[in-house]
């Protein structure tokens, strides 16, 4: 009989894992919480480095999962897996149950709530935004402030929620930098007459093409970069938004007027993946995020035999990682099954 | 003899073998966390001192860690404590005590000043 | 005459504490200051004689307030210490009106049974000694819970009894030996004799039935003697000189003599009035939050008495002022420290036994003066003129929901008003003073005090208590000092704001430094019961958490800091509100980090709750104006 492989969360890992399951002879059910799948794939407008459209990574994804054998359930969120004899007893907040032979947990990250950080404004000045909230803007083909208005100036404050123990977050985001890049050339492309001020900690430009991201942006975008944190932000008479941060470059304190002020919020385990953790008995390192077995030769195996995770739910990824992370996860499942046919 | 050419001044240059970090020393020893500091900049941002008058906690405590004392001891008594920096701090760098125990050490060492 | 050597011992002791405890209360009368001095002799021949007498008996007897908060300890401390009193008290009486003289020496009373050894036999005379029995139970009782303390501390609640030093064990094993050995004593005197009521006479006629009561009874009257005389003589070096010197400190007190900003005689006798009971210990979140055990003010106290280096000590201290407010002896401890920190780090000297018996005048002498911070950059500026400051404080700017929120609300209540510090001020002082530099605190509490001043306003109205706290004690203003929550309330009364009610559950977490800190603990309550549900927490009042974010301490780390936060967090979250309001923005900064649940300071909340009609106006106007009478970037 075909085994039944139920993959829990409808991101880009989610998505790829359920269409590699199917190719690979399985009957797979795919469960997303939100009314369609794609995750922040939906969100986001153009990809870096090369600023393809996500929807043309969407629409692939969206192919591949459209084979018979694929059930996709939206609008569900599971709230507990438990094992049991080989055989895995999903069920979902409603209360309904399904009966899997392996789990894929594809539960992906959410974004970090930025007014967390309330020194920086989010929620509290209105042209203080996310990097989110700045895609929304590029899909809608107009950026502009909150009374109507084209920006002038806008800043890019790196590293929110991401490297700063007072939000309990010690480690990397690792792409809010190249996507701090991409935006700001975004910007510049939009906005010709605008000013873009990019404020880093370190320009941690670790993907294929992202260092020549950086040397575009710079080179025919004109896009500035400053080293240094930005502390807080208040507002002038003027409805200007203050930024004050030290240039520790030029060893001085800086202080900058802008229009707007783009927060490149970093990624944090998902609350969905959090629960799950807690009711299903997962382990969680000290990031929060889910925790593999072994970083090196195990990063799809969970202590669960026959659970298995894909994607973002075990560390930030890109999305070219996160496809090779859910095909890996799919090979784990196989062998996984093969021996427990055996 | 007249020195002409490339030769560099004598004060221009960290001379990394010759200074002494006997009070970085003094200080990450006492307080840990002065190691783990990466010269964000949020705490001279944030700096109610550096609101009025040139005063960088982060650039002391890089010339500290580096040995160059001399013109860290006037600048630290500059300090107000009222302990802004330590809540933007994104390392958990307890910078009151930073400066306390530097304000310390150059009193007890005061030769590791010059 | 009655009289037998083994009194000698118990004698030498007797005499010697009591002239020791003279000759102490005279030098510490000596060394107050004059003001202190006059105020100790009204208070001990004025109203305050009554109330001191009545506070000896209720707290150095009965330990009322250990009994209130820890009823098991509280019976250990009052079985030992009112349990003695009446020993002592009824054997004079029955010493008085059974033995051979009136007004006999002390020595009589103690050792009664030794010299009326047939006393007791029947009528009168049996209940007396049934008393006396009934006393001596009630002393072992809480003998037996104190013994069974040391071994194993949760018996009592209290989870960490403080360390012991050598002379301190000694005396506290004469101390253990007393009791016991009176027992065994009187019972083998009783069963020689046939004496003795329900407890030395049964248990003197067990024991007489297989043992040589007789020859039994005088060594053992040697060994009560003896430990009597040990523990006298001991008890000035060690932390048992909390009895007499408790004593002078509910005189002083009563009469009116705080700690204050010098060391003095008071300070000294709050420090040996420490009984190292431990409750502080119990009271401190960094033991129960944070697993710091060695830094809490029993051991301060300690350190001091043993002219010890303590200054790591007194900078690791969150300065919540729990411990004062749980102190049953009433010792102004977070004074205290402050003093310690201001002596900054001390020489240490170990002293000779004579130099304990008579320590001089404690000096603290500090090792080096600590550095000389210098504000002489700080600049003159000439503020508007205007009725009402606003000074936001430091913190406030890194909570800008805070500071808008009191714009709002300024400007809706329509008062002319100037935000001093709009584009950041100069520090108040108080993290200065904190940090023990009162002097150079003192070059900000000027510069402030003059802005102040030379804007001619009449309020000055602050959001962050540890301003509000430095402005209401250290600086001398001419103005109206009040924290935000303060003015909403005033301005809710004379009606000048206008507020809904949001239908919201709010728990309310008090800010040290203005709660404990400044007695403000109403009106932020008030306040949140005007626009919303205010819930009862379990830590209301004086008994409020410190968040663990404090100024206050210099030590800990960033992570034994977010220990306390969650803690707090978690308890104060219990009853599920909707919001966790406090009115500091360091409070509200360091929860915020802590809970998923909504942080909002008082502010917030009500200028949440305006009704919006009211400030109509003043939001269609295209710009706000707000003075910026100040402007420090020219």
């Amino acid at each position: 009989m075909e085994k039944h492989v139920v993959v829990i969360g409808g991101g880009v890992a989610g998505m790829e894992a359920a269409g590699h399951l199917q190719k690979s002879g399985f009957r797979v059910s795919l469960f997303e919480k939100e009314e369609k799948p794609g995750g922040h794939l939906n969100d986001w407008y153009k990809l870096f480095p090369d600023r393809r459209r996500s929807s043309e990574v969407k629409e692939y994804l969206d192919k591949i999962t459209s084979e018979d054998g694929i059930k996709i359930i939206t609008g569900s969120i599971i709230d507990k897996i438990v094992s049991d004899k080989n055989q895995f007893r999903i069920s979902d907040k409603d209360g309904k149950e399904y009966s899997a032979d392996a789990v894929i947990i594809a539960t992906g990250f959410d974004l970090f709530k930025s007014e967390r950080k309330e020194e920086y404004g989010y929620g509290i000045y209105d042209n203080v935004i996310t990097s989110a909230d700045l895609e929304k803007m590029f899909r809608s083909g107009s950026i502009e402030l909150a009374d109507g208005r084209i920006p002038e100036t806008v800043g890019i404050v790196h590293c929110v929620g991401s490297r700063d123990e007072k939000v309990g977050n010690l480690y990397c985001s690792k792409l809010c930098c190249v996507t701090a890049v991409k935006q700001a050339i975004e910007i510049r492309e939009h906005l010709p007459s605008s000013k873009v001020f990019c404020f880093y900690m370190d320009m941690r430009m670790g993907g294929a093409y992202y260092e020549e991201l950086y040397r575009e942006a710079q080179e025919e975008w004109g896009v500035n970069f400053i080293r240094g944190k930005v502390s807080e932000v208040s507002e002038a008479i003027n409805n200007k938004l203050v930024i004050k941060s030290e240039d520790t470059l030029a060893g001085k304190p800086l202080k900058m007027q802008v229009d707007m002020l783009v927060l490149m919020a970093g990624m944090e385990m998902s609350e969905g993946g959090l629960k799950l953790s807690e009711s299903s008995g997962l382990n969680k390192g000290n990031n929060r995020f889910f925790s593999p077995a072994d970083h090196h030769f195990g990063s799809n195996k969970s202590n669960i035999k026959g659970i298995f995770y894909a994607g973002t739910c075990t560390m930030p990824m890109n999305i070219t990682e996160t496809i090779s992370h859910a095909r890996a996860a799919v090979s784990d499942v196989i062998d996984y099954l093969k021996d427990s046919k055996a | 003899m007249e020195r002409f050419g490339f030769a560099i001044s004598k004060g221009r240059q960290i001379d990394y073998d010759a200074n002494s970090r006997h009070i970085a020393g003094y200080i990450s020893e006492r307080e840990p966390s002065f190691r783990v500091c990466i010269e964000c900049g949020c705490c001279a941002a944030t700096c109610t001192t550096g609101n009025f008058t040139s005063f960088s906690l982060r650039e002391l405590h890089i010339l500290l860690k580096r040995g160059e004392n001399e013109s860290v001891r006037e600048n630290i008594k500059k300090c107000m404590l009222c302990g802004k920096c330590t809540l933007v701090c994104p390392r958990g760098v307890n910078t009151r005590n930073v400066v306390t125990l530097a304000r310390q050490a150059f009193q007890k060492f005061p030769a590791d000043a010059v | 005459m009655q009289f037998d050597p083994f009194i000698i011992p118990f004698n030498i002791g007797l005499y010697f504490i009591v002239i020791y405890a003279v000759v102490r209360s005279v030098s510490w009368f000596g060394d107050l200051s004059r003001p202190d001095k006059l105020r100790l002799q009204r208070g001990f021949f004025g109203k305050a004689f009554g109330q001191s007498i009545k506070e000896i008996f209720l707290e150095s007897l009965i330990h009322r307030k250990i009994l209130k908060s820890n009823p098991r300890l509280g019976y250990m401390h009052m079985s030992l210490a009112f349990g003695w009193f009446l020993l002592i008290l009824f054997g004079t009486i029955e010493a008085d009106v059974f033995g051979a003289h009136h007004l006999n020496a002390p020595y009589k009373a103690i050792f009664f049974k030794f010299f009326n050894p047939e006393h007791g036999r029947m009528g009168f005379e049996a209940a007396f000694s049934f008393l006396m029995d009934l006393i001596l139970a009630f002393i072992l009782s809480g003998l037996v819970l104190a013994i069974i303390k040391r071994f194993s501390s949760r018996v009592v609640g209290i989870k960490k009894t403080t360390k012991l030093r050598v002379l301190d064990k000694i005396a506290l094993t004469s101390l253990w030996l007393i009791f016991p050995s009176r027992l065994l004593a009187e019972s083998f005197t009783s069963g020689a004799y046939g004496t003795g009521s329900f407890l030395t006479g049964s248990l003197g006629s067990i024991l007489a039935s297989f043992l040589p009561a007789q020859e039994m009874a005088y060594p053992f009257w040697w060994l009560y003697s003896l430990s009597l005389g040990t523990f006298f003589i001991l008890l000035p070096l060690t932390r048992y000189m909390h009895i007499p010197t408790e004593l002078f400190l509910i005189f002083a007190r009563n009469s009116g003599i705080k700690t204050g900003d010098q060391p003095g005689a008071f300070r000294e006798i709050q420090i040996y009035s420490c009984s190292s009971c431990g409750i502080c210990i119990d009271a401190c979140q960094l033991n129960f939050s944070a697993g710091i055990t060695n830094i809490q003010s029993a051991y301060l106290m300690k350190g001091i008495r043993n002219n010890e280096n303590v200054s790591d000590i007194a900078f690791n201290c969150l300065m919540c002022g729990r411990c004062d407010q749980k102190c049953p002896v009433g010792i102004e401890l977070t004074p205290l420290r402050m003093l310690s920190r201001r002596a900054g780090e001390t020489v240490e000297n170990e002293q000779s036994i004579w130099q304990k018996y008579f320590p001089g005048r404690q000096v603290m002498l500090p090792v080096k003066p600590v550095s000389d911070p210098s504000y002489s950059w700080l600049k003159q500026e000439e503020p508007a003129k205007t009725d009402v400051i606003y000074f936001a404080g430091c913190m406030t700017h890194l909570t800008p929901a805070i500071k808008n929120s009191m714009i709002t609300i300024l400007e809706a209540s329509g008062v002319r008003y100037n935000f001093l510090d709009e584009k950041g001020g100069v520090c108040c002082g108080r993290p200065l003073m904190l940090a023990g530099q009162d002097r150079e605190a003192r070059e900000l509490i000027n510069h402030n005090s003059q802005l102040i001043w030379k804007s001619g306003a009449h309020t000055i109205v602050t959001s962050c208590p540890i301003c509000y706290k430095v402005f209401k004690e250290s600086y001398y203003l001419d103005v109206e000092v009040l924290h935000h929550s303060q003015f909403i309330k005033n301005l809710i009364e004379e009606g000048s704001l206008k507020l809904n009610f949001l239908h919201r559950k709010v728990t309310y977490h008090t800010p040290c430094d203005l709660g404990r800190g400044s007695g403000v603990y109403n009106e932020p309550k008030d306040v949140l019961r005007h626009v919303a549900r205010l819930l009862k927490s379990d830590f209301e009042d004086e008994n409020s958490l410190c968040c663990g974010g404090s100024l206050g301490n210099m030590k800990i780390s960033s992570r034994q800091k977010s220990m306390i936060a969650h803690d707090v967090a978690t308890e104060l979250t219990k009853g599920n509100p909707d919001i966790l309001a406090t009115s500091c923005p360091l409070c509200k900064k360091t929860l915020s980090a802590a809970t998923t649940t909504r942080v909002a300071d008082i502010s917030e909340i009500v200028a949440d709750a305006i009704v919006r009609t009211a400030i109509k106006k003043k939001l269609n106007e295209p710009v706000r104006k707000v003075k910026v009478a100040v402007d420090f970037h020219n």
